[in-house]
């Protein structure tokens, strides 16, 4: 651990106020900026033997995830027991939703015993939303259908600029909107049903990068051209102008009918493999937030060389998560401090 | 207290079928249309007299299109709570689909919902019944049995009709009985799944787009069958500019089709599903501003015939749910004339004697049931309405049992004081002492 840093040097950023965090299009450069510092000093801080940093000890956090999910829900664990607090894991399956209770009367049984935080996943667009109109605690977005995966696209930006912007954009003077400028970054594959693409796009545009998507039309919509993004449908063709290529999953699961002839066709046309690589700039990022398809969106020679970062997001995913809770638990405890004294 | 005269004093009396929108005395007796304009002493003795200075004095109100839920699906509405709302809301006459199990593709099923609607005793209920045998789109329904028993048109509605054979075959064997059919145009494989409308704030939201091709081609296939058939063929409620195009464009060659519209495709525009409420998860979705635009233009010019409620109510329990699960619908009956009042005839969109043509004379036109009009002699259906009647909606306090509306928290402009049924007052605001006239 850095000796430098310890939990009493961490300090809220003033311009951080939210109790939830439920997108990214809604956030400012500056607020995003202030959760990627807090990440940034929060993995430094839990770096080496001792991993844990005691700042939110008696707290809990319930993941209430109502879609299947690996990584984003062990995270999220983490990430609080990490800060101290507790946890409590809920899943639909066998639970009072296969009974036919409500999602939000379910959510508030979990709130009532006493959270403080709610992460939640589910298939349709818009649920953390209810839920943060119905619930007292703080609510977390971990993927809401394909709207958004915020904390997904806030490791992945925090992950480009370990990797590629020097450390001025942790100073609180650097130009929250020209971070990313002069850099391309491209989203591949399935834009239509990717909520890491759609928290990827505001994020990113929002710190300056130029963001290509690019996807066959029936996966990539002509409108988003109309919300000032690039659309393109070939890969060979944008591939040399990228800096960072985030490959994204094909949704299989989410797809009613197969937007592509074949699978092998998708492969030929759009997975990254070690001859697109050679077209590409040297010091390309690979991205993908998993998980992988192999030889679908990119080959393995690929996902495993020295250009892809991976692993490194997922390890970045914990130090946003806990910036997260840590966030959003003290701007809530700011917001009822400020209600109780004018009360 | 007298109900079977009425004398309504010193209101804006405004009847388009027969052109009139003047101060004006109205006379209502036995159930009918009994004078306009009447001298003082022709009145008859112990006469109702109700001073409606100030107020219009309109045909009662007709809507081609409203669930009553039952029997079936009590729990979102019922024949009662449906006929509270429509009478609240200004309608004299409501045309009844057929949106629940069991359907309405039986003589006895059309007998029963005309029965209860009887016994309710509150606006005049006229059902559609089913166009296809178990709304399975394969075969017609026994349409000369249903037509005996009451029905007033057929629909399989709120389902499109996904068969073009079928609609064709129907359009023309209903000639036989001068029957309406009804048509909600929407290709079902183009709106699969979807939440609302197909554009760039669907985009944004992640939820799945109805798009306007579903409609569009719907539409452009109705039409094209009316003008085979030469059947009675309303398509409706629209929603895009593509339907208005190709409605427009076959009137203009003449061809007999009449299409309607929502209010909630009026007012508001698909950024309200920003919230994510499922109170604007509404059939057809509330479209982009281009569309409320050019829907709006089209009902002051006249290609859009009619405005229809849209009531679809669903139980609190079930529109509490997300997105995808909640079901499409809201409460529309008691907010539609003033909304229509607020967003058309403030804004100068339409005057009131064309909002009250679509309201009222076109459904009914439309519809072929009487009413719609002032006429001497017509059936005394008669909607009161203060256009200075500013309200803010709660649809907590709505008398229909769902709760849901797009218009919650709005401030509307005008309200319905009284609607009075084949002369018997079955709905005032706030109830009046009446004085006798001698």
């Amino acid at each position: 651990m850095d000796a430098s840093l310890s939990p009493d040097q961490l300090s809220f950023p003033a311009v951080w106020r939210h109790p939830h965090l439920l997108d990214l299009e809604r956030l400012t450069a500056a607020e995003i900026l202030a959760i990627l510092r807090t990440a940034d000093e929060l993995k430094t801080m839990t770096e080496g033997c001792r991993r844990k940093v005691p700042l939110l000890t008696g707290r809990t956090c319930a993941n209430l995830f109502f879609e299947n999910s690996t990584r984003t829900r062990n995270s999220f664990s983490l990430a609080a027991k990490r800060l101290g607090a507790d946890t409590v894991e809920f899943s639909s399956s066998g639970s009072s939703v296969a009974k036919g209770e409500t999602f939000v009367d379910t959510a508030k049984t979990i709130e009532a015993m006493g959270v403080d935080w709610v992460v939640t996943r589910h298939s349709t667009p818009g649920t953390p939303h209810l839920l943060a109109r119905e619930l007292g605690c703080c609510v977390l977005n971990a993927g809401d259908g394909p709207h958004e995966h915020p904390t997904q696209g806030l490791l992945d930006m925090l992950t480009i600029l370990q990797h590629r912007i020097g450390s001025d954009w942790k100073s609180e003077s650097a130009d929250p909107e020209k971070v990313f400028a002069g850099m391309t970054v491209a989203l591949v594959g399935d834009i239509a049903h990717s909520r890491t693409a759609r928290s990827n796009l505001w994020g990113l545009r929002k710190l300056g990068a130029h963001v290509i998507i690019c996807g066959p039309p029936t996966l990539v919509s002509h409108r988003w051209e109309e919300l000032g993004f690039e659309v393109a449908h070939r890969l060979d063709e944008i591939v040399h102008r990228c800096d960072v290529l985030n490959l994204l999953r094909i949704q299989f699961e989410r797809q009613k009918a197969r937007p592509f002839p074949s699978v092998y066709e998708y492969a030929a046309l759009y997975a990254m493999n070690g001859q697109r690589l050679r077209h590409a700039k040297p010091d390309i990022l690979i991205m993908a937030p998993g998980p992988i398809n192999r030889g679908v969106e990119i080959t393995p020679e690929v996902a495993d060389g020295p250009h892809s970062v991976i692993l490194e997001q997922v390890t970045n995913g914990i130090a946003v998560r806990m910036a997260s809770l840590w966030l959003l638990a003290n701007a809530k405890d700011n917001a009822d401090a400020s209600t109780e004294t004018l009360a | 207290m007298n109900d079977s005269t009425w004398v309504l004093d010193g209101g804006r009396l405004i009847d388009p079928a027969n052109g009139i929108d003047r101060i004006a005395r109205l006379v209502l007796h036995d159930g009918k249309v009994h004078s306009i304009d009447t001298p003082n002493g022709d009145l008859p003795p112990n006469a109702s007299r109700l001073d409606v200075s100030g107020k219009i004095v309109a045909p009662g109100l007709v809507d081609l299109a409203t669930e009553l839920r039952e029997p079936g699906s009590e729990e979102d509405e019922t024949i009662q709570t449906g006929s509270d709302a429509a009478l609240a809301g200004g309608y004299t006459t409501v045309l009844c689909c057929s949106s629940t199990k069991p359907l309405m593709d039986s003589a006895a099923s059309v007998q029963l919902v005309r029965q209860i609607a009887q016994r309710v005793d509150g606006v005049r209920v006229l059902p559609i019944a089913c166009l296809s045998k178990g709304r399975q789109a394969e075969q017609m329904a026994e349409l000369g049995i249903l037509a005996d028993a009451g029905a007033a048109g057929f629909s399989d509605t709120p389902r499109p009709m996904p068969n073009d054979a079928l609609l064709k075959r129907a359009l023309d064997y209903c000639r036989m009985f001068d029957l309406p059919i009804f048509d909600r145009p929407e290709v079902p494989e183009l709106a699969e799944g979807g939440v609302m409308h197909d554009g760039r704030i669907g985009l944004i939201l992640g939820l799945k787009g109805l798009p306007t091709e579903a409609e569009d081609l719907a539409v452009a296939r109705d039409v094209r069958l009316a003008e085979a058939t030469k059947g009675r063929l309303h398509v409706g409620p629209v929603s895009t500019m593509g339907s208005i195009d190709m409605i427009g464009r076959v009137k203009s060659r003449g061809i007999r089709i009449s299409a309607s519209v929502c209010p909630h495709n009026l007012f508001g525009s698909d950024e309200a599903l920003r919230s994510y409420d499922s109170r604007y998860k509404v059939h057809p979705p509330m479209r982009s501003p281009s569309h409320v635009e050019a829907l709006r233009n089209a009902v002051a010019e006249g290609v859009i015939d009619a405005i229809e409620s849209g009531h679809m109510p669903r139980a609190q329990e079930k529109k509490a749910n997300d997105l995808d699960l909640a079901p499409f619908g809201a409460s529309a009956l008691e907010t539609t004339l003033a909304a229509i009042a607020t967003d058309l005839v403030e804004t100068k969109i339409l005057d009131w004697s064309r909002a009250i043509e679509c309201l009222s004379t076109s459904p009914a036109r439309i519809a072929g049931v009487k009413g719609g009009t002032l006429s001497v002699g017509a059936n005394a259906d008669v909607t009161v309405i203060d256009p200075k009647g500013a309200w803010s909606v709660e649809a907590k306090e709505f008398r229909s049992r769902c709760h849901s509306s797009p218009m919650t928290g709005r401030t509307l402009s005008a309200r319905v004081t009284h609607t009075l049924v084949g002369g018997r007052m079955k709905f005032e605001l706030h109830p009046t002492v009446k004085n006798s006239t001698s």
